[in-house]
């Protein structure tokens, strides 16, 4: 018991379910992309490359079904987010993209669609300026997107998969005290079943990580992972001094939460117990199944650091970036966010939010504190529902229409991609 | 019935699962069952309990770590919050507001 994250153990009782059920080793429909990956959902995106075009972009996809949209909304590009942009527009959940642009802006919706075409996905592009303003560009992004739909329908290869074939990505926010006795505690039960099963699981927040150094790199698969974990760790310690601001809302300490070394406890947990096979920046996938620490801390440059996750939906792009198929995100204090892409499904460990709240959070871990079910009870759970909405039952932000996004301006080094343009 | 949850052995805080007022006794979960300690402050739900005496500098733990340190000396029974437990980062939590958790550091002019 000298861990002091895996000796936080509310008493399991003995499972009663038989293990024959296990979600692990169910088989459902998904869709398998060119590259290999495998998608739960077949979405069509579209993306902006310019605040100025997000009016147009929404409206071209209201009232269109399985239409998810994302954007940048700089003029001046950023190789970081056209990283994203890319990485979304490639996900194993979207089939089909439409770029849109103003037409004076510096990123390319002509560069996006070409990185998209040669991805296997139907892709097109144009500028509103071109297509004459906000009515003939509607009209005319509505029609493409037609069009690609139907192609994307077209290709679509269809193959069973099960636990092994998911990303799964997590991160917390709106947190309280109950978050880390049992929001993030049921969560990382249930990333370890998924690696057991041989899937794939991601966190990140780092920053929520400060004071946790020594606990981080004793989870590291081995030695060249360790200095990976370190590099992390100390760069996330070093951006949270010189910016003055650690990963801690006045949410946070209103829900009872007094130090970010007590966030940080708390918000590990939910990277469960295996071993943490690397670090990965955002926009990469990983390599190999097991669990996954993303950085999503920017890297110092010329425009000093910037900002890490200013809000919750920034951090969720970055975990969808990666591949993840399905999203999870803690929340105590109770969210109404939702994502485009990678469905969300909200955890919450605090009963009274759940109910407050029912309309917008999937689950109710709240039920281990109240003794009416074991961590693992719960975590079993959870697999179920992540399984089921695998297999196309939407999650509540999903079923709501919730798809927000946030791709801000920020650098991070990533040595073979940064000439061309703002890195 | 007023009950706190208590992670890890080691732990010199519990976290009150109900609000607790003043004179309540707390009845501990988790690592310390049937234990009980007695408030000497309200403590409201999700915050923190301190189960001994910790002195002004000694470690605040919680899931068998420091959580911070005392920033004055903490009775059994009292809140801990930001008002007597600091981080060893985070310089500017402490100057939040001990309730609300907003910022008092900002100037809205």
């Amino acid at each position: 018991m000298n861990d002091p994250i895996r000796s936080m153990v509310i008493p399991e009782r003995q499972l009663t379910r038989n293990m024959s059920e296990c979600p692990s080793t169910r088989s459902w429909k998904g869709y398998r992309r060119a590259d290999g990956r495998v998608g739960i959902r077949n979405i069509t995106l579209v993306v902006y490359t310019v605040e100025c075009a997000k009016f147009v972009a929404h409206a071209i996809s209201q009232g269109e079904e399985e239409v998810h949209v994302i954007g940048f909304p700089g003029c001046y590009d950023n190789a970081y987010a056209i990283r994203l942009m890319l990485a979304l527009a490639r996900h194993p959940n979207v089939g089909a993209v439409l770029s849109v642009g103003l037409g004076c802006e510096y990123t390319q919706p002509g560069r996006i669609a070409e990185v998209v075409e040669a991805s296997g996905r139907p892709s097109a592009h144009f500028f509103i300026q071109d297509a004459g303003g906000t009515k003939a560009s509607i009209t005319r992004g509505k029609a493409v997107l037609r069009t690609l739909k139907d192609e994307s329908v077209g290709q679509l290869e269809e193959v069973p998969m099960g636990v092994k074939d998911l990303v799964v990505g997590c991160e917390c926010g709106g947190s309280d005290a109950t978050s880390g006795l049992v929001g993030n505690p049921v969560v990382g039960r249930l990333f370890d079943r998924i690696v057991d099963a041989g899937g794939t699981v991601v966190f990140e927040e780092i920053v929520e990580q400060i004071g946790l150094k020594d606990i981080l790199l004793s989870r590291a698969r081995s030695e060249q992972v360790a200095a990976e974990l370190a590099a992390t760790y100390d760069k996330a310690e070093r951006y949270c001094r010189e910016v003055r601001q650690f990963s801690a809302s006045p949410g946070n300490f209103a829900g009872g939460l007094t130090t970010i070394e007590e966030k940080s406890l708390g918000a590990f947990a939910k990277s469960g117990s295996k071993p943490i096979e690397g670090v990965i920046k955002v926009s990469q996938a990983p390599v190999h199944a097991g669990l996954w620490l993303m950085d999503s801390v920017p890297d110092e440059h010329y425009m000093q650091f910037g900002y890490t996750n200013p809000n919750d939906s920034e951090g969720l792009m970055d975990l969808i970036s990666a591949g993840a198929q399905i999203v999870l995100f803690v929340t105590g204090r109770g969210s109404v966010i939702g994502s485009p892409i990678a469905p969300l499904v909200k955890v919450t460990g605090n009963s009274r939010t759940y109910t407050r709240m029912s309309d917008d959070m999937d689950f109710d871990a709240g039920r281990v504190l109240n003794g009416e079910i074991s961590l693992q009870e719960a975590a079993g759970e959870l697999l179920e529902l992540v399984v089921s909405v695998a297999g196309g039952q939407p999650s509540k932000p999903e079923a709501l229409g919730h798809r927000e996004y946030f791709i801000p301006y920020k650098h991070q080094d990533v040595p073979s991609l940064i000439e061309g343009c703002r890195a | 019935m007023h009950t706190a949850f208590k992670i890890n052995n080691r732990d010199n805080v519990a976290t009150a699962l109900v609000d607790c007022p003043v004179g309540a006794k707390i009845l501990l979960r988790g690592v310390a069952e049937q234990q009980q300690v007695m408030s000497i402050e309200e403590i409201k739900a999700q915050h923190k309990v301190a189960l001994c005496d910790i002195e002004a500098g000694e470690a605040v733990v919680k899931y068998g770590k420091a959580i911070g340190y005392a920033a004055n000396a903490i009775s059994k029974g009292d809140w801990v919050h930001l008002h007597n437990c600091a981080s060893n980062y985070d310089e500017r939590s402490n100057t939040l507001d001990g309730h609300s958790g907003a910022p008092t550091d900002t100037q809205y002019v």
